[in-house]
Formats: C-alpha cells, sequence, structure tokens
C-alpha cells in the first residue's frame, strides 16, 4: 500500500501501443487468406452447405456472445431474429421482388427494432423475465410463421429465394459470406476493448457499481441486446440467400437452443470460442448421423451437454485456453510508468459543494432518514456518523441515487442532482465507494479503474485509449498498486481490493468523494495508511464525505460532522465541538 | 351470456392447472432464487408415466400413486443433477442448466416414446354435468376442486406445520436457518420434491382434457410463468389469481379472436403487464441492497 516512490513523476515516456490496424495485421492476413481458400477451393455439394451453415450460424452465435458473453442477459430467442433476417430476405426477394441488399438490411433493420422493443420492456427487471419474454417472442414468431399462410406461405416456407447479382455462383457466395464472418468477428472481438464493451462488462460484473460509475446500465444492456439481434438478424438473411429455401421449423425454440449451446461450449465470451462451438456442433451431428434417426435423441444429447458444460466448464473450450493466455501475458506485459495523478475537482457552485435539504427516505412506515440538511463545505474532509441503523448508507444511496428520495433535494456544485439516476449524478461529479466493496471481478485492476476514469465528462482524460489508460494508471499509482495493474481483481487482499476502489473513483475526477465505511475491515495498519491516502486526496482539495465508525479516523481526517441518530440530524459542525456535544455522547454511550 | 358463462367455467378449469403449475414455480424460486424452467416438463413427464403405467394394466388410482412416486423421484434426481452442483454460482448457470434439463426431459420423452400424442381416459366416467345453460365438465370440476384443496393445504402446510415454518425460514435467509440448526439442504430437496409432485399432479389432471405430448410441458410452464409475473413474482397468492386470469383470458380470446393464436394471448398478456405493471398484480418493487 505505501510505496511513495511510486507516486513521483516519472521522467520516462509512458509506452504510446500501436496503431490498431498495425497490431491487428495478422487476424486481417488470416480473413483474406480464408475468404481466398472459400472463393477458390472446390468443395463438393454436401461440404459447402455445411460450411455455409456454419459460417451464417457463427454470425447469429457472436450475437450471443455480446449479450450474454460481454453483458451478461440472456437471450432465448436467437432463432426468431435469426428466422426475422431470413424471412425479410425470403419474402423480399420472391414474393415483393426486391434487391438482395435491400432485403438484408431490411432483415436487419427489422430484428435490430424487435430487439431493442423486447429489451426495453424488460431489461429493468431481472434476468429470470428476460428468459421468459425472450422464449415468449421466439413463440409469438414462430406461431405466426406457421399460422399467418397470407403473409409468410405457412408451414410450407418460402423457396427460389434470391442471390446477389454479384455472387450468383454458390463458390463466390460461400465467400462472400466468410468476409461477413471475418468483419463481424473482428468487430465483436474488438467490442470488448471499447467503451461500450467495457460498460457491458461492468453490467455484466456488477450492476449497482456500473451505475455508479457513470454507466447508464438499461441503456447498455439495451444495446448489447439489440445488437445480438442485429447480428441474428443478418446471419438468417445471409443463410436464406445461401440456401434459397426458408420454412418455420429451422427458426424454432430447438434452433434458439442449439445457438445457446453452440455459445456455450465454445466459450461465451468470445467471438473465436462461439466459432468453434458452432463448427464443432455442426460438425458432431453430421458425424453422429445416426443419432438423428431417432427423433428427440439428438437434443436430449444437447440439453445433457449444456447441463454438463455449465457445470463443469463454465467457460467453454476456448474460456480454458484464453484464461492460461491471459495469466501468461499479465505476467510479461510491462506495466507503463505513470505521472503523479492530478485531481482538479470542478469548482462551479460556491463555497458549499454539496447541499442537502429536508432529505427523507421512508421504506412503509419506517422512516430511515427522516429531513436531514447537511451542508458540506468545499475542499475539506466531512464526516457522516451516528449508531448503527441510524440512516447513514441509507443517506449515501440516496445521495448517490441507487434509492430514490421520497422527499429533499440534493444540490452538487449549483446543479439539483434529486431527480437523477445514479449514471447521470456520477456524470455530474459525484464518486463514490461502497462498504462491501463491488469492483469488476472478472477485470483486471487497470480495467476497473479505467471504467472510472471514463466517466462522462471528465476533463483531466484525453482523447483515445491511451489517454484512459494513463490516467488510470496514475490513480491505482496513487494509492500504491500501479506495479500490480494487470493483475485481476481475486488476486488483491481485502485492503487492496479497497484501495482500487477508491482510484476508480479518484480517476474519474469528481467534485466530491463519497467513501462508504473505508476503514471497516481493515487492519491498525492499513488503517493508518488509509488515512496517510486521505489526507493526500485532500491535499489536492477534493471534498470528501466520509462514513464511518472509527472515531479516531474520523476525528483526525474530518473538519466538520454531522451525527444522525434514528434517521435525525442530532449535532452538526466543527469536529471536537460535536464529538462533546451532550446528545452525541448519550447516543452512543446511552445516557444517565 | 350463455357461451360466456361456459367459457368463463373452461378458462378457470384450464386456468386452475396453470396455477398449479406457477405454484412449484413460486416455491422453488423462494427457496432457492432460482426460476426452475424445467417446471413444465415436470407435468409432461407425469402425464407419460401416468399413460404408461394404465397401459401397463393398473387401476386408474394406483397409475396416480405410481406416476406421484415417480415425480417425487425426479424431484430428487433433478436437485442432485442440476441445483445442487450450481448452488453457489450466480442464477444464470442455473437457469441455463434447468433449460438445459427442460430440453433433456422433454427430448428423451421423446425419444422413447416417439411423437404420436397420446390420449389419457379422464377419472370419472360420467363425462360431466348440465346445471342450467352451463355443462360442466367432470375433469375440469375435478381440477378446480383439487386445486382449491392444495391451495388450503399449502396454507395449512406453510402457517401451521413446524416443517412448513422450517421451508419458509430457509427460503428468507438461508445462513440464519442453518445457524438455527435447520438442514438447508433437506430443506431444499424437500421443495424439489413438492414442486415436482405438485406440478407432476397438474400434468396429471389436465392430461385428459389437452393431448399428452411432449410439448404441454413448455405450453403449460410458459403460460405459468407468465401467471408468476401477472400476479407478483414469488408471491403465491399471486401465482393462483394470476393463472386463473391467464386460462380465462386464454380461453375467451380463443372463442372470440383467434384459434391458431390461443398461445400467443398469454406471451401479450405478459409482455403488457413487464411493460406497465412489472411487479405484477400483488407484488412490490424490490431493489438491490448497497
Amino acid at each position: 500500500m505505501s510505496a511513495p516512490s511510486d507516486n513521483m513523476p516519472i521522467p520516462a515516456p509512458a509506452i504510446r501501443s500501436k496503431p490498431l490496424v498495425v497490431r491487428h495485421l495478422p487476424y486481417f492476413i488470416g480473413a483474406a487468406i480464408l475468404v481466398w481458400l472459400a472463393a477458390t477451393m472446390r468443395f463438393d455439394g454436401y461440404v459447402h452447405n455445411i460450411l455455409l451453415q456454419a459460417t451464417t450460424f457463427s454470425i447469429a452465435v457472436f450475437g450471443l456472445s455480446v449479450v450474454l458473453g460481454l453483458c451478461g442477459q440472456i437471450n432465448l430467442a436467437q432463432a426468431a431474429f435469426f428466422g426475422l433476417g431470413a424471412y425479410a430476405v425470403g419474402m423480399g426477394t420472391t414474393d415483393l421482388q426486391l434487391s438482395f441488399w435491400l432485403c438484408l438490411v431490411g432483415g436487419c433493420a427489422i430484428s435490430l427494432l424487435a430487439g431493442a422493443f423486447l429489451g426495453m420492456s424488460t431489461l429493468r427487471l431481472g434476468g429470470h423475465y428476460l428468459a421468459m419474454v425472450t422464449i415468449s417472442f421466439q413463440q409469438i414468431v414462430t406461431l405466426v410463421m406457421i399460422n399467418a399462410i397470407w403473409l409468410t406461405r405457412g408451414p410450407d416456407g418460402v423457396p427460389n429465394i434470391k442471390r446477389p447479382e454479384l455472387f450468383q455462383t454458390s463458390q463466390s457466395y460461400l465467400a462472400f459470406c466468410v468476409a461477413m464472418l471475418a468483419i463481424v468477428g473482428y468487430l465483436v472481438w474488438h467490442l470488448a476493448d471499447t467503451k461500450l464493451g467495457r460498460a457491458m462488462r461492468a453490467v455484466r460484473d456488477n450492476e449497482l457499481a456500473a451505475g455508479v460509475n457513470g454507466i447508464d446500465v438499461f441503456r447498455t444492456k439495451i444495446y448489447a441486446f439489440a445488437l445480438c439481434a442485429l447480428l441474428g438478424g443478418l446471419a438468417g438473411g445471409l443463410f436464406a440467400g445461401g440456401f434459397a429455401y426458408v420454412s418455420p421449423d429451422q427458426f424454432s425454440f430447438a434452433e434458439s437452443i442449439v445457438f445457446l449451446t453452440m455459445s456455450l461450449l465454445g466459450g461465451v465470451a468470445s467471438p473465436i470460442g462461439s466459432a468453434i462451438g458452432t463448427g464443432l456442433l455442426i460438425l458432431i451431428p453430421e458425424w453422429l448421423r445416426f443419432l438423428k434417426s431417432v427423433p428427440g435423441l439428438y437434443l436430449a444429447i444437447y440439453g445433457l451437454f449444456v447441463i454438463l458444460i455449465i457445470r463443469f466448464m463454465p467457460d467453454g473450450i476456448w474460456g480454458f485456453v484464453a484464461d492460461a493466455f491471459t495469466r501468461w501475458r499479465a505476467k510479461i506485459k510491462a506495466t507503463p510508468a505513470a505521472a503523479a495523478l492530478q485531481l482538479k475537482p470542478a469548482t462551479i457552485g460556491g463555497d458549499t459543494v454539496l447541499e442537502v435539504t429536508g432529505l427523507s427516505k421512508h421504506f412503509g412506515g419506517l422512516k430511515a432518514v427522516d429531513g436531514v440538511d447537511i451542508a458540506v463545505k468545499r475542499g475539506g474532509v466531512h464526516a457522516l456518523i451516528g449508531p448503527n441503523g441510524s440512516g447513514k448508507t441509507t443517506t449515501l444511496n440516496v445521495l448517490s441515487g441507487l434509492y430514490v428520495a421520497t422527499s429533499g433535494r440534493i444540490v452538487l456544485d449549483g446543479t439539483d442532482i434529486s431527480h437523477m439516476p445514479p449514471h447521470q449524478r456520477t456524470a455530474s461529479g459525484l464518486g463514490r465507494t461502497f462498504q462491501n466493496i463491488r469492483l469488476f471481478r472478472s477485470m483486471t485492476a487497470l480495467e476497473n479503474v479505467e471504467i472510472g476514469a471514463e466517466r462522462p465528462g471528465n476533463t483531466m482524460v484525453g482523447k483515445g485509449d491511451d489517454a484512459l489508460t494513463e490516467r488510470a494508471m496514475e490513480a491505482l499509482t496513487f494509492v500504491g498498486l500501479g506495479s500490480r495493474a494487470n493483475e485481476l481483481i481475486s488476486s488483491f487482499s481485502y485492503g487492496h481490493q479497497r484501495l482500487i476502489e477508491i482510484a476508480r473513483a479518484l480517476a474519474s475526477n469528481p467534485t466530491l468523494l463519497l467513501l462508504d465505511e473505508p476503514a471497516a475491515g481493515l487492519n491498525s495498519t492499513e488503517k493508518l495508511e488509509l488515512h496517510e491516502l486521505l489526507k493526500r486526496i485532500a491535499a489536492q482539495g477534493l471534498t470528501i464525505l466520509i462514513i464511518d465508525h472509527d472515531m479516531t479516523l474520523v476525528s483526525e481526517a474530518a473538519q466538520h460532522i454531522t451525527v444522525l441518530n434514528f434517521g435525525r440530524r442530532i449535532a452538526d459542525g466543527e469536529s471536537m465541538a460535536v464529538l462533546r456535544h451532550p446528545d452525541v455522547v448519550s447516543a452512543y454511550l446511552g445516557s444517565e | 351470456m350463455d357461451l360466456a358463462l361456459q367459457l368463463l367455467f373452461t378458462g378457470i378449469g384450464i386456468g386452475a392447472v396453470y396455477a398449479l403449475v406457477a405454484l412449484g414455480f413460486v416455491l422453488i424460486f423462494r427457496a432457492t432464487n432460482v426460476v426452475n424452467f424445467a417446471q413444465g416438463e415436470f407435468s409432461m413427464v407425469a402425464a407419460y408415466l401416468m399413460v404408461v403405467a394404465v397401459e401397463a394394466g393398473l387401476p386408474y388410482w394406483a397409475a396416480f400413486i405410481v406416476a406421484l412416486l415417480g415425480m417425487a423421484l425426479l424431484g430428487v434426481v433433478f436437485n442432485l443433477g442440476v441445483y445442487y452442483p450450481l448452488r453457489h454460482r450466480t442464477y444464470l448457470p442455473v437457469i441455463i442448466a434447468t433449460i438445459g434439463a427442460s430440453i433433456l426431459l422433454a427430448n428423451s420423452v421423446l425419444a422413447i416414446y416417439g411423437p404420436q400424442p397420446q390420449v389419457l381416459e379422464g377419472w370419472f366416467e360420467t363425462p360431466g354435468i348440465q346445471v342450467g345453460p352451463v355443462y360442466l365438465d367432470s375433469q375440469y370440476l375435478l381440477i378446480i376442486c383439487v386445486t382449491i384443496c392444495l391451495v388450503i393445504f399449502n396454507f395449512w402446510f406453510f402457517e401451521k406445520t413446524l416443517l412448513g415454518k422450517k421451508l419458509q425460514a430457509t427460503s428468507q435467509d438461508k445462513e440464519m436457518a442453518s445457524l438455527l440448526g435447520i438442514s438447508v439442504s433437506t430443506m431444499i430437496m424437500i421443495t424439489f420434491i413438492y414442486s415436482a409432485v405438485l406440478g407432476g399432479l397438474a400434468g396429471i389432471l389436465v392430461a385428459p382434457v389437452l393431448f399428452v405430448s411432449i410439448q404441454m410441458g413448455s405450453t403449460i410452464a410458459l403460460k405459468a410463468f407468465a401467471a408468476t409475473i401477472i400476479g407478483g413474482f414469488g408471491d403465491v397468492a399471486g401465482a393462483i389469481i394470476g393463472g386463473l386470469a391467464l386460462g380465462v383470458i386464454e380461453t375467451f380470446g380463443a372463442a372470440y379472436v383467434s384459434v391458431p393464436y390461443k398461445d400467443g394471448f398469454a406471451f401479450l398478456v405478459l409482455i403488457a403487464f413487464l411493460i406497465f405493471r412489472p411487479q405484477g398484480i400483488f407484488g412490490e418493487r424490490v431493489a438491490e441492497k448497497a
């Protein structure tokens, strides 16, 4: 924790990464070779069909790797989105005689809209709802495909689907699909390291923490879900053009399960895993054709596979490989030296950074917070204390927007944030940590802090990923963990995880930092170090509002104290005076 | 008007089946915080067990007991094979595993028994009685009576018996329950057995009304789940009211709007509820504690 030398400005220039195009060149060369092979090698019809199926299915499964792998949301209707795209191309190029491209784009748009609509109706609720609603949607789409004969020709399906002029031969069409696969695969692979991708991973790991770090959780989920649907639609359109015939049974619930199994088997977190899983699950049934002679048998085996994979191989085949690789890479990856962290809290409002008036939070009849006023002066440490159950943490949760206040007004640096959702309060300059640590557990320390640094409205971060990494490194170095930036959260001790959480909040350059019992669970050395850290933060002019039970820490660190008891403010003022206040003494020690 | 009364009776009858399965959902959800997507397959498997037992020449009541014992066994196997190994993981892997189990159960039955729907005779010789303008089908009457009895039994069991209270304690706070000497794993096992038997009972009761088919499980399960959302997720009374409401809506929808889309109404109602009243009729919004 204490590594003061880490904090010295180091003259060596930070390592700049090579441009993306150069780093990813091998991927594009590989993809070009695959496309060339698909365009020139002679396949018989059977192999060609298998390749075409694998290619189009992989694109649909990439969708699942976005929604399930990156964002942790379930989609049991991927076959329905696949079907929307397929029927758009099917009916569009035959009944309506439209151009293939127009139909493909139209199919993608329909899938995207359907996905966005489903997402908006359900994603505020838990994952169980989403699972059930996607199954429902799947059933409705199947019902319409079968019964709306005037529109879809019913169970007979749509034959003679056209291909684009440019790719009339099956060979060239396959090459085109492989090229699409390569492009989509690249985008999905790269997505994880973009701002949106990081937001999705943050949401997957910890929704609450994502919200208070400035991520619009609901919107991020909708993006993931709509993107998944879009890829399903695209894959379906390509599939329809390739096989020239579609029928409702190709897009049933069972197919959605097949897509899910493909994704889980290969490894849900990465497109490479998705492609491996898809390839295997298309090839294995071909090798075991005799299974298909007994209806149900091979789906029963899929079902068993799903249970076994979840139980014994939660990260899929690729998960095993990638895990080993990441561990190896994390060790050799040099951690760039970082400059000293600059905190420049915004100063728009007057002397008072946070002005809370008449704040109440009632849970039914329980008045957890009841008409509390707090005024936090700029550039100091303000403590909020009180016995257990006095409403401190509830107050903090109302301040950061996790609870909706029953009444009252909260003004942060001149901005009324009373009615904002958590991520907007963060964007307005609120930073916080949690009593029970909430880090993004599947990410490295650096990635965690990067998400903090990415706060909308953070003026201390320049453009681009390098600037973001730099800022995150500065914050980690500031708390003394710069040298361990690339380690996963699980390898840090409890006390260090606390520090990473503080670094995450600091990287966002907040106007006000809320600390929820930062000393809880720390040993006495760690507490001293925490005290030092608070001093260094305060020295840069950042205002801190701290809740803690440790009276030594509070009385030494804070200049101003507000005391709550039974949800009401019982004392407020300069530290020493407040601690001697008779009401405070009796609240803590009982009156005589 | 006569038609409406007749539809109301049928709707309540079919809704009672949804309510029973929904009750199974809710019990498992309360005990484990997991939605069991294979709940409907319990009904399907029980119906097939019943068909097999009756074909083997057992009297109807004996076949009934055999089928329910089979369901109890399935509950044990399901808990040990699907839920228990994953109990410390998040909800997502568990959901996926129960979906896997549902596919496994449905298609195993398909592989063993073939795709032809089976017919199961009703419990009574008399097909029904005419009361005024309404014809009361005896099987629907039976379903409604059994559901009423089970609701009363449930109330008595969970509120008045020690075992019921232990089950409630487990579902509310596992750690505290285990500190008080309640064996949490036993309680969860009992929940799975009870829930499998309940689902099985629903399947056996509804089998003479519908055909016994592979799809009956997923159809019933989806509607039962919709019923739990409409009623208020995790709420016992909500599950029952939601199930009855859904049965009625669906029956009227099929009669007055469209037969082929009968199965679609439940989902439309479900999506409407999710948009406008996601907490259901009885539910309260709950937020994760920070």
